[in-house]
């Protein structure tokens, strides 16, 4: 093979993450007490604006089991669209009390996961447009080669969707559904369920981002 | 000058990576898309990534040898690993949140769901984790982790190696991965690094011994260095808001 003269080098390759990936991303769930601060799946803190939300669902394989080792993470915008990222451009200052992003993993028994978090704003996209609401979700598990990116969407916010450019870029408008939550009120709380379905009918739509 | 203003991340080399579907690792049979996954161009949902600040981390963090030693040390082989996060453009990746996890020096996993007969170690707990410098670095020590059998065919080993995550400057750089050690004969039989299709990108996953950064009568040194996306810079239209 020729190479030119500057050298540009290749991504390090993905690997599953095993199913032991508590043991380094959740210790606590795997019974290890080794961290002061651990990483987890609450993003609201006491001072955290926004409507506060439950996020839940589970992770289903090509039989429709459940994935009971499946790590789970997400990153999303605070209820003005803005990420406390320093890559964000948009001028206008991030909710102070509000980190965007938590990690969970389903329960062992269950394999039910979910997040205590806020309903993000609408987010710029790209040449001027405006995205729908929305949160950025990525899957990590055994069997899983390298983790599974989609987004979840709010059944609520059906005007918004309809004009979303991810969404619409989806060229089976069927598909589209498969990203969008459902609301229901639990106990005076607002849940909204999101399963995924990794393989075979009703296929959860997996981006390459 | 003007203030460097940054495109998107290029695209992924999908052939550098595993495919999802991987006959020879069997779990990956039923947990892979049968779909093809839909290319996205990027927005600021993907450029961005969250900020972690020391105040997040203890001072054993990234020390495994101690951070869970209740009445000595565990045992094995001491060692330190260390190296380079740098993006695909060759640019250092500062403040990376790095995560590790990993079986003892018999191969067994911290873990209730782990009931291979290897010994518990009751002083090694096996998960660190560090932020990369100014410079991209990161050093951790531990103990070097064992080989252990698992069920995919019936008399499968797992090569020693150590579980990796990596949380960077963009949610598209999110990478996890393993590495192992130069040497190991395990590492051609595996078939989790047969799913990655070329030899240098297996390649790319061992980490070599430093033999100048042994220490004397104390530890001996992997150096490893990781490569994630890269952004590229705008210099005409500014299309990503």
């Amino acid at each position: 093979m020729t190479h030119w003269n500057f050298q540009e080098l290749s991504e390090t390759p993905s690997q599953t993450g095993g199913p032991y990936v508590h043991i380094g991303l959740l210790p606590k769930q795997a019974n290890i007490e080794v961290f002061e601060q651990n990483f987890d799946n609450q993003l609201v803190q006491e001072n955290t604006a926004g409507e506060r939300i439950r996020l839940e669902g589970r992770v289903f394989d090509g039989l429709d089991l459940p994935l009971r080792d499946v790590l789970v993470e997400i990153w999303q915008a605070d209820a003005n669209g803005v990420y406390p990222s320093d890559a964000d451009v948009q001028d206008k200052p991030a909710d102070a009390n509000f980190l965007g992003w938590g990690r969970t993993g389903a329960d062992f028994e269950t394999g039910f996961w979910s997040f205590n978090t806020i309903k993000p704003g609408a987010v710029p996209g790209r040449k001027g447009s405006t995205q729908a609401p929305h949160i950025a979700l990525v899957i990590f598990a055994r069997g899983i080669n390298m983790g599974l990116h989609t987004r979840v969407y709010f059944d609520d916010e059906a005007e918004a969707n309809a004009k979303d450019p991810v969404l619409n870029s989806i060229e089976w408008a069927k598909r589209r559904q498969t990203m969008i939550a459902k609301r229901i009120e639990r106990d005076g709380e607002t849940v909204y369920q999101f399963d995924i379905r990794i393989q075979g009918d009703d296929e959860t739509v997996f981006l390459d981002i | 000058m003007s203030k460097l203003i940054l495109g998107a991340y290029a695209q992924r080399n999908t052939d550098d990576h595993p495919p999802a579907y991987a006959p020879g690792y069997k779990t990956s049979v039923l947990r892979s898309p049968k779909n093809a996954l839909i290319s996205i161009a990027q927005t600021l949902t993907e450029v961005t990534s969250p900020r972690f600040s020391d105040e997040h981390f203890g001072s054993k963090d990234n020390d495994l040898i101690l951070n869970y030693a209740k009445d000595g040390l565990p045992i094995g082989e001491r060692i330190v690993v260390h190296g380079y996060v740098r993006d695909q453009f060759g640019r250092p990746v500062k403040n990376a949140l790095l995560e590790v996890w990993q079986a003892n020096a018999s191969g067994r996993y911290r873990h209730p769901n782990d009931q291979f007969i290897g010994a518990m170690d009751p002083n090694f707990g096996g998960c660190g984790r560090m932020m990369t410098d100014a410079n991209g670095y990161f050093v951790f020590r531990t103990i070097k982790p064992g080989p252990y059998p698992w069920r995919n065919r019936i008399n499968e080993w797992r090569p020693a190696h150590i579980h990796f995550s990596l949380l960077a400057d963009g949610w598209a750089q999110r990478l996890i991965s393993q590495f192992y050690f130069e040497g190991d004969p395990l590492i051609d039989s595996c078939p989790i690094i047969k799913t990655i299709p070329t030899e240098d990108q297996r390649r790319a996953l061992i980490a070599k011994e430093d033999k100048s950064n042994f220490l004397e009568a104390d530890s001996r040194c992997y150096r490893f260095d990781i490569t994630l996306r890269g952004r590229r810079a705008t210099y005409f239209e500014n299309e990503l808001t």
